[in-house]
């Protein structure tokens, strides 16, 4: 099953005609100020925004009128000190009864198997507050993989997390992505560790300057002169992609799309 | 009424048998594990300024009352004070000042008007009672009222529990989820001015706030959970409450004042049992 995601025209963004596909780990980059953020606020209903939000099935023309969106915050902030559990944050996003009230038998299994993907079903009754970085951020990723969504956002997932918490969470990500055929846009600044286990990298700056592989959108002249980075050669080195590809391959090399800003 | 008269007229102790201490322990009753439920909220989301001030800003809405003529201001002051609430709620998304100042300015100016009306004439002795509060003249009728307030506020809390919660915890994550965080926290805050409003005549203005806040504070220096966050702090609540009431009795003191103190006595206790 395969769908593509059409978004034309936001506030301070322009001309955005992405499309997604299922299975497919789409990292997006760009310098602060670029609408990322915004873009993902449209795409959540809290901005108005023209144009549309399309969930085609690939051969078919059946549309899901409004596709179930997954969110992982940027750093949660929360008052830490405050007796709030895992459980707690479950039953409050994924039920109407009073969370006081107790999680019925389906409701926490389906909890726990959405911590179990992410290697956290352990920390079901531990205290929010408590949990390192790394730790909460898997727990906002089983939180938002509960309902299965069709297409997941992550907002900077990793920013304030250690390095460890950090591979670990793109591992993760990038399992899972495979193993639930999700499609997934992740903003992120970390070009290197992304570049490792993103299918394609869309560079975003008010509009789409570049899209495609990652290896050939960090090698484009318009990322060096917005990030001051500066690459030798087609591929830098540290691209190396993970090893594991599953049974869903990934897209069709494109050339990496620029437009002139 | 009559039932609960003769089940309390059983305990052995001289005061069960006094009707304004029967009527009392019922208010007791029924309004501190309210204050209590809308306290861990209250604290949660750091609104406890904000319920200082929506009892302080009361001081209008009984004034707006006596202006207009109304032997009984309550009306005028739940008015009031949702007024208020719905204004607090509105600067703090539209304000570019912080929440802390637009509380305080808001309070300020409720607070002044009131006092510059009621003492209109030199006649401000006569609405000190509201200051302090007087548990012990409350009227069966006025019982029936604050019950049915109580059963509305908490129904409709539980209703809405779970996206108050996600709201108060992260209004972005709560977003994603459905919910429309500022409509949660302009309903929540138009909930507690209620509460506030109809209670203020029996806790006193002055220390309706600290009814609020400190069951809370106590009932998180020991618990993890948001279950047993709301239970210890309902026990704690209604325990300080009838210790309170029982206390003011044979002191001969304010009640109001009274449970507070005893609050804060289990509130430091809660200290050196606190959860490591």
């Amino acid at each position: 099953m395969q769908f593509g995601v059409k978004l034309g025209g936001v506030a301070v963004l322009e001309d955005i005609e992405l499309h997604v596909h299922c299975g497919e780990l789409s990292a997006l980059i760009g310098p602060n100020g670029a609408g990322k953020t915004t873009l993902f606020r449209a795409l959540l209903g809290e901005v108005p925004h023209t144009g549309q939000v399309r969930f085609v099935h690939a051969g078919s023309e059946q549309r899901f009128e409004s596709p179930r969106i997954g969110y992982v915050p940027q750093q949660l902030e929360f008052d830490r000190t405050a007796p709030i559990s895992v459980r707690d944050l479950f039953a409050a996003a994924t039920t109407r009864r009073p969370l006081w009230a107790g999680l019925d038998r389906r409701r926490r299994q389906a909890a726990l198997d959405a911590l179990a993907l992410v290697g956290a079903q352990d920390l079901f009754a531990q205290n929010l507050g408590q949990l390192s970085g790394g730790e909460l951020q898997r727990v906002l990723l089983a939180l938002a993989l509960d309902p299965q969504p069709d297409l997941l956002l992550l907002d900077e997932p990793v920013s304030g997390v250690d390095q460890g918490g950090m591979e670990l969470f793109y591992r993760m990500v990038s399992q899972l992505r495979r193993q639930l055929d999700l499609s997934i846009l992740l903003i992120t600044h970390d070009l290197p560790a992304i570049a490792r286990v993103a299918d394609r990298m869309i560079f975003l700056n008010r509009r789409v300057l570049a899209d495609g592989p990652p290896a050939a959108v960090l090698a484009s002249p318009l990322i060096r002169q917005v990030f001051g980075l500066e690459f030798t050669g087609r591929e830098p080195s540290f691209v190396q992609r993970l090893p594991e590809h599953g049974d869903c391959p990934p897209t069709a090399p494109a050339p990496a799309r620029e437009a002139t800003p | 009424m009559t039932a609960w008269r003769e089940l309390v007229g059983l305990l052995p102790w001289a005061w069960a048998h006094y009707a304004f201490m029967q009527n009392a322990l019922l208010a007791v009753l029924l309004i501190t594990p309210l204050f209590a439920a809308l306290g861990c909220m209250v604290v949660n989301s750091r609104m406890a300024f904000f319920s200082e001030a929506i009892g302080h800003a009361a001081l209008t809405g009984i004034a707006i009352g006596a202006l207009a003529g109304c032997a009984d201001p309550t009306f005028a002051i739940v008015g009031f004070s949702v007024l208020l609430a719905f204004a607090v709620a509105l600067l703090r998304r539209y304000s570019f000042a912080s929440t802390d100042t637009v509380i305080g300015l808001v309070m300020a100016l409720a607070v002044a008007l009131g006092v510059v009306l009621l003492s209109r004439g030199g006649g401000f002795n006569r609405y000190t009672a509201y200051l302090i509060g007087d548990l012990l003249t409350i009227t069966p009728a006025e019982l029936a009222r604050l019950a049915l307030v109580a059963a509305a506020v908490m129904a409709g809390g539980a209703w809405f529990f779970n996206r108050l919660f996600l709201a108060v915890l992260n209004p972005a994550l709560a977003r994603s989820r459905g919910v429309n965080a500022w409509a949660q926290e302009a309903l929540f805050s138009a909930a507690v001015a209620l509460v506030v409003a109809v209670s203020l005549a029996w806790v006193g203005l002055l220390v309706i706030n600290s009814l609020l806040i400190l069951p809370a504070a106590t009932a998180r220096n020991l618990t993890r959970r948001m279950s047993s966050y709301l239970l210890v702090a309902m026990a704690v609540s209604v325990a300080a409450g009838v210790a309170g009431l029982l206390a003011s009795y044979y002191w001969a003191t304010a009640t109001g004042a009274t449970i507070v103190l005893v609050a804060m006595g289990f509130f430091l206790l809660s200290l050196i049992f606190r959860r490591s």
